[in-house]
């Protein structure tokens, strides 16, 4: 059997991509959690991880010698972020904007620029009470470009288990990069026209990453779940579960306690979605 | 005129219907919907659009395959992994358009192209012009998408001499929010008593002490959870954070959702109603001491 690598996403936030993450490695052995969601990583507080290693996320950003440079605006004029300025006849940099391309210490004439380190984010990880092998990534506040982050979040992938991603919302950079080599996605929404008008987004992205994915409504309620029943029914995508809308479900995210824990009969509900999606790749292979 | 930016940190928080039934309430403002990788106001809000124009601002590195001589230069100088190592194609997800690649092919086979980064519409809405914007999928200029509303719905509001406009802003700390609150005289945190609500809270609060803006909050569903919205309320004294008002969790605001309803309009004597028209008074009255 071999691993599979799953990501998990939503188009709009809030949907219970944390919650289906977190309770579907929990109810699954050898499984590694990678949270890629680095603005805003929110498995620790379900996993309660003591975190034993850390890494920091690196990345370069120019620094000018004044004494040097000349003042010929070659940088300033190639710089596509506006990361660097002029002003009174000296070159500003503006790091937190700064892509990091290496651009400007290339075409600088007089080699006036050179490129230093800057923390962009850290990596941690932990062996959580629940046997998840657990890693997070996190983006310094002040930092805007999350995807060098997740970047180095994926190549902890450990092959030699199922590994499930928690990805950033939304259908930009971020998310991309979370799920753009992942076996399957799982799209999470719940029955409101905004989870609808959200996950028809997630799911163009899917299709056009060409990611086999499938649906799983978050507060589901009988007499709404039409509202994503007949989008998925019209596109031929499956639903794979429903969680029910529920106060107590919500009382226990509040307090980071997966519901898998209180509920354990949930597991073999996450177990059977996890083998089908599997099942269905495997037999999928085999046919091509 | 007075620029309110609602953010949450952590999406579904309500930020969208907060913002929705606020505007009820305000009746004569402009709306900005700088959320533009989910965009869901108009949802709720149901915007005539009056006329739209295409935001161009992502750039593509374009390879002129009769120039190329498959050098690699490309490939060495690429930072994003965006060039292929073998046959040396340009993958547009990865490319993030910095020019590098131009700069250096020797063969001059390399050029820049822009392309659409999303559409952004002037619409009309029965409380007052709105400016909303569908991002392309896979973009990654969402920041200057949001910048671009942002900017035209402040022109609108002048030229129309409004008052208030009211932004519903981004989630997450990263670029788009940062663009969604540049300028902005107030933000208005929506949070949600959860331990990831309120860490989110955190997290985007000290983004927004970085830019020194005053900050008003309301804790929604404020009692799934009444020790950690007590932990909430704590936190936002030591802030200096004003807190103006709770919202109780209900199931009649889903309801109305549902129904692309405004639960203030609606049903004036719910509860839910009355906490967010509680809201609305502290926010003016906020506004009027500024």
């Amino acid at each position: 059997m071999s691993s599979l690598k799953l990501t998990v996403l939503s188009g709009k936030g809030g949907t219970g991509k944390t919650t289906v993450s977190v309770n579907m490695a929990l109810s699954l052995p050898n499984i590694q959690l990678l949270d890629a969601d680095v603005e805003e990583p929110n498995s620790q507080y379900f996993l309660h991880p003591n975190f034993d290693n850390e890494e920091k996320i690196y990345r370069k950003v120019p620094e000018i010698n004044q004494d040097i440079c000349t003042a010929c605006r070659k940088c300033v004029d190639f710089c596509e972020y506006n990361a660097l300025a002029m002003m009174l006849d000296e070159v500003l940099v503006f790091p937190e904007i700064c892509h990091s391309c290496g651009g400007c210490e290339k075409i600088c004439p007089v080699d006036a620029i050179t490129e230093v380190d800057r923390v962009l984010g850290v990596l941690k990880h932990a062996n959580t009470d629940y046997d998840v092998d657990f890693w997070q990534g996190e983006l310094n506040i002040g930092e805007e470009s999350s995807v060098p982050v997740i970047e180095a979040l994926k190549e902890k992938a450990d092959r030699q288990k199922d590994v499930i991603i928690d990805a950033q919302p939304g259908t930009t950079c971020p998310t991309i990069e979370a799920v753009v080599d992942s076996d399957y996605g799982i799209l999470v929404t719940e029955p409101t026209p905004f989870g609808l008008s959200d996950l028809k987004i997630a799911s163009e992205l899917m299709d056009e990453l060409q990611i086999p994915h499938g649906v799983i409504i978050n507060r589901a309620e009988e007499d709404s779940d039409y509202i994503i029943e007949d989008f998925c029914e019209e596109k031929g995508i499956d639903i794979l579960l429903k969680i029910p809308f529920k106060r107590e479900f919500a009382h226990l995210y509040s307090d980071g306690i997966p519901f898998v824990i209180e509920y354990p009969d949930w597991k073999d509900k996450f177990k059977s979605v996890f083998n089908e999606i599997r099942g269905g790749l495997n037999e999928e292979n085999y046919s091509n | 005129m007075k620029k309110i930016t609602v953010i949450s940190g952590k999406g579904g928080t309500g930020k969208t219907t907060v913002v929705a039934n606020l505007a009820y309430l305000a009746q004569d403002l402009v709306l900005a919907d700088c959320d533009v990788d989910a965009p869901n106001l108009h949802l709720l809000l149901n915007p005539e659009v009056n006329n739209s124009s295409i935001f161009k601002s992502n750039k593509l590195a374009i390879k002129d395959q009769e120039k190329c001589t498959n050098c690699g230069v490309c490939y060495d100088v690429c930072r994003f992994n965006a060039v292929d190592p073998v046959n040396y194609e340009i993958d547009e997800y990865k490319c993030e358009g910095c020019g590098v690649c131009v700069a250096m092919c020797p063969e001059d086979a390399l050029s820049l192209k822009l392309l659409d980064t999303g559409e952004i519409y002037n619409s009309t809405t029965r409380f007052g012009p709105m400016v909303h914007a569908n991002l392309k999928i896979g973009s990654d200029n969402s920041g200057k998408l949001v910048s671009e509303v942002r900017e035209k719905a402040v022109e609108t509001a002048e030229e129309q001499d409004k008052d208030l406009l009211l932004i519903d802003g981004s989630p997450g700390i990263g670029c788009p929010v940062i663009s969604s609150i540049t300028g902005v005289d107030l933000v208005l945190f929506v949070t949600e008593p959860s331990k990831s609500g309120f860490s989110d809270l955190k997290r985007v609060a000290q983004v927004i002490q970085h830019f020194n803006i005053p900050a008003l909050a309301v804790i929604n569903k404020y009692d799934i959870n009444e020790k950690i919205s007590r932990e909430i309320e704590e936190y936002l004294k030591e802030e200096d954070i004003e807190l103006v008002g709770k919202i109780s969790y209900s199931s009649d605001v889903v309801d109305s959702l549902r129904n692309a309803q405004l639960i203030v309009e609606q049903e004036q004597d719910n509860k839910v109603s009355k906490e967010i028209e509680g809201i609305w008074t502290k926010i003016q009255n906020r506004i009027s001491q500024n």
